[in-house]
């Protein structure tokens, strides 16, 4: 160590030790008088919160507590009065806590909110899980009705987990039945309409069908599908006339599952739907996808790898001359 | 037989109330309460505590060598103890009554290096290795000044048998048998004349006759809390740097025994320091004049009274002695290992040597 007191000399530093060893305990019988002192609850909002210097700072927990501001934000409340069962809440919900199911009402009047919105969701059920909300407030940011606010109830410890889910919805088992069965009546009703309705307009619908089809066609390209929705579109694209581009895909796709089933036998099947994305990419690099499909297989087609390699015949392009170089120094 | 029968279970009962006191004293110095809870004001902690450790399971490391791991914290608690038999509580009640009294008990004393060795070496882990090194290093270099400030008091005193020296502090001076000094000058110079073997109180205590002693008592304390491991001299069992030093590995009893230990070398030395330097069992207050308050407040040697002044000035100056033990351990750093040595060295040796020197002609003027 080289930075040392000033007095750096044998008797120096017994006259640094002996003035700073006294002030020590000087101090701490000084801390020892002052603990008969001890801190009162004063409130964070309050102007003397700072003011007192000396003295114990603990306060003893549950006999005595800060008193938390009105606008503290910690338990949620809903009003359940003015929800109107957006859902809102539920899917902003970073951590999922907010479990809500809705019953829509049929015909029948809820009432309005306290501030006129007109309620037409029963909600069957609203649970929020205390013990997952993360107390970020989005929830009550985004509510519409501001139903839902943040308390200042911070100690709700419970002895059992499941008693931290809160619910909020006052219906009663009955009534929730009594409606979803209303709104299942309703439902049916209005498929069996939709069903009278269709056989009018058959043809219609199948004229319909297919004019979708171009407007979806570039989006889905460029993303993985998956492999029966890419049957069923080739399968499509060659039912429909003015598509000639696809065509030469469309034959090359029979040969390739073939040859490619062949020599997949050996292997399971599942692998099969995979080797059907290939053709796509086979004008480009047709031998790299031989070579890529046989190497998982026998060392028996390892004649026929060597045979891909000399028909590859641009590769030798890409072998630079290496002139071994000696270095000048 | 008498140690047992009395200073063990003090030992237990002071440590319960060394232990509270020690948590208590450490919270208002933190500005905190420290226990609270359990009975009022938190003064049943430790009884719970002490419950608690009795029913842990007594764990012992699978690679630890078993036979040094389970005899280390004995041998520490043993030798700890063995030095209490030569204490004397009272003016009628010396213990074990031994002519060597205090070499005897520096000498057991000293035995407690071979119990944290064993415990450091055995608990085969390398914080246990280091904080046992460390606490041996320790150990053995502040006996030093330790040995050579408590041979001050016997150049003065001119014997080694406890009892003697606190007869000599007092009032009661001639009530002991031996052909030693039967007068006792103020600051021990017979040239100044001043008498006060009648007046006894504070004036006959070891500091008062030999002035230098105060810095003879410092030099005590300080090797005292070094030979207890206790802060700021404590990096054998530092949290922060060591884990637990020696006594990482241990847990429930064995851990309770080492805890026993430290805080009996505590009461050791605090008991140690109140006889040989302030008096003994002697009442601080001085026969003055007429007004025989010495007397009044130390009984006659032998009878009831006596025997309860006696006990209570000790324990009194003893616990004082502890609770300022407390109050620095919450009040100082630790020392690094090598300030550690360098002070005691470089510092409390050729102190404690100069005073050898200077209680030397005291006593020469003494006679």
């Amino acid at each position: 160590m080289s930075k040392k007191g000033a007095n750096n000399s044998y008797w120096g530093n017994i006259k640094d030790a002996v003035g700073s060893l006294f002030g020590g305990l000087v101090l701490s019988v000084r801390h020892i008088w002052e603990a008969k002192d001890s801190r009162t609850p004063i409130g964070v909002e309050e102007s003397n919160y700072f003011d007192q210097k000396t003295g114990i700072v603990t306060l003893q927990y549950p006999n005595e507590s800060f008193p938390v501001p009105d606008n503290g934000r910690y338990r949620l409340h809903n009003e359940i009065e003015d929800c109107i069962v957006c859902d809102k809440c539920a899917k902003i919900c970073p951590v999922n806590c907010i479990e809500i199911e809705p019953v829509r009402a049929i015909d029948e009047d809820l009432g309005k909110t306290s501030d006129g919105t007109p309620k037409r969701i029963y909600a069957a059920k609203f649970d929020i899980d205390m013990g997952k909300c993360c107390f970020c407030g989005l929830c009550t940011t985004v509510c519409p009705t501001e139903c839902l606010t943040m308390t200042k109830a911070y100690d709700f410890s419970e002895f059992d987990v499941a008693d931290h889910i809160y619910a909020f919805a006052e219906m009663t088992p009955l009534e929730i039945i009594e409606k979803k069965q209303k709104l299942e009546i309703y439902n049916q009703e209005k498929a069996k309409a939709l069903a009278e309705k269709k056989p009018k307009s058959a043809v219609e619908d199948e004229a319909v069908v297919p004019k979708p089809k171009p407007s979806f066609k570039p989006r889905v390209q460029p993303v993985v599908k998956r492999e029966e929705l890419r049957k069923e579109e080739d399968e499509k694209k060659a039912s429909s006339a003015p598509k000639p581009i696809f065509k030469p895909k469309m034959k090359t796709i029979v040969k390739k599952e073939e040859d490619v089933s062949d020599k997949v036998r050996t292997e399971e099947a599942k692998p099969a739907p995979t080797v059907s994305l290939k053709p796509i990419f086979r004008p480009k690099i047709k031998p790299v996808i031989k070579k890529d499909e046989e190497k998982g297989e026998s060392s028996e087609n390892k004649a026929a790898e060597e045979e891909n390699k000399a028909a590859a015949a641009p590769r030798p392009v890409f072998k630079p001359k290496i002139k071994p170089k000696k270095d000048e120094d | 037989m008498s140690t047992f029968l009395f200073f063990l279970p003090f030992l237990l009962i002071y440590t319960i109330f060394a232990v509270y006191a020690e948590r208590k004293v450490s919270a208002f110095i933190q500005d905190r309460m420290g226990p609270m809870e359990v009975g009022y004001k938190g003064i049943v902690q430790t009884v719970a505590d002490l419950m608690k450790l009795l029913q842990k399971e007594d764990i012992i490391p699978a690679a630890a060598d078993k036979i040094m791991f389970v005899l280390g914290p004995v041998i520490i608690f043993v030798a700890v103890f063995a030095g209490f038999a030569v204490l004397p509580l009272t003016s009628g009640f010396a213990g074990s009554v031994a002519d060597v009294g205090v070499f005897y008990l520096l000498a057991i004393v000293s035995l407690d290096v071979i119990g944290i060795m064993m415990a450091g070496w055995g608990s085969n882990s390398k914080f246990s290795l280091f904080g046992a090194m460390r606490s041996v290093a320790q150990i053995v270099s502040y006996e030093i000044p330790l040995g050579l400030s408590v041979l001050c008091v016997v150049m003065i005193s001119q014997s080694l048998d406890l009892q003697e020296i606190s007869f000599q502090q007092g009032v009661w001076i001639n009530y002991f048998n031996t052909g030693a000094s039967d007068h006792n000058y103020l600051f021990g110079i017979k040239a100044l004349g001043i008498d006060v073997t009648e007046v006894g109180g504070f004036l006959t205590w070891n500091i008062v006759r030999m002035p230098l002693f105060f810095i003879a008592y410092i030099i005590f304390f300080i090797a005292s809390l070094a030979e207890a491991n206790r802060a700021p001299f404590d990096l054998p069992e530092a949290e922060s740097e060591l884990v637990g030093g020696f006594h990482t590995e241990y847990s429930g009893f064995r851990w309770a025994i080492i805890m026993l230990s430290e805080y009996g070398m505590m009461l050791l030395v605090s008991l140690l320091g109140a006889i040989l330097f302030l008096g003994s069992w002697n009442t601080p207050f001085p026969n003055i004049g007429d007004i025989r308050l010495a007397e009044w407040t130390s009984g006659t040697p032998g009878t009831i009274a006596g025997h309860i002044w006696g006990a209570f000035w000790l324990l009194s100056k003893a616990m004082f002695a502890v609770l300022v033990q407390m109050w620095v351990r919450w009040t100082y750093p630790r020392l690094r290992v090598d300030q550690l040595m360098s002070l005691c060295w470089k510092y409390l040796t050729p102190a404690a040597l100069v005073l050898i020197f200077f209680s030397a002609l005291w006593r020469l003027m003494m006679i």
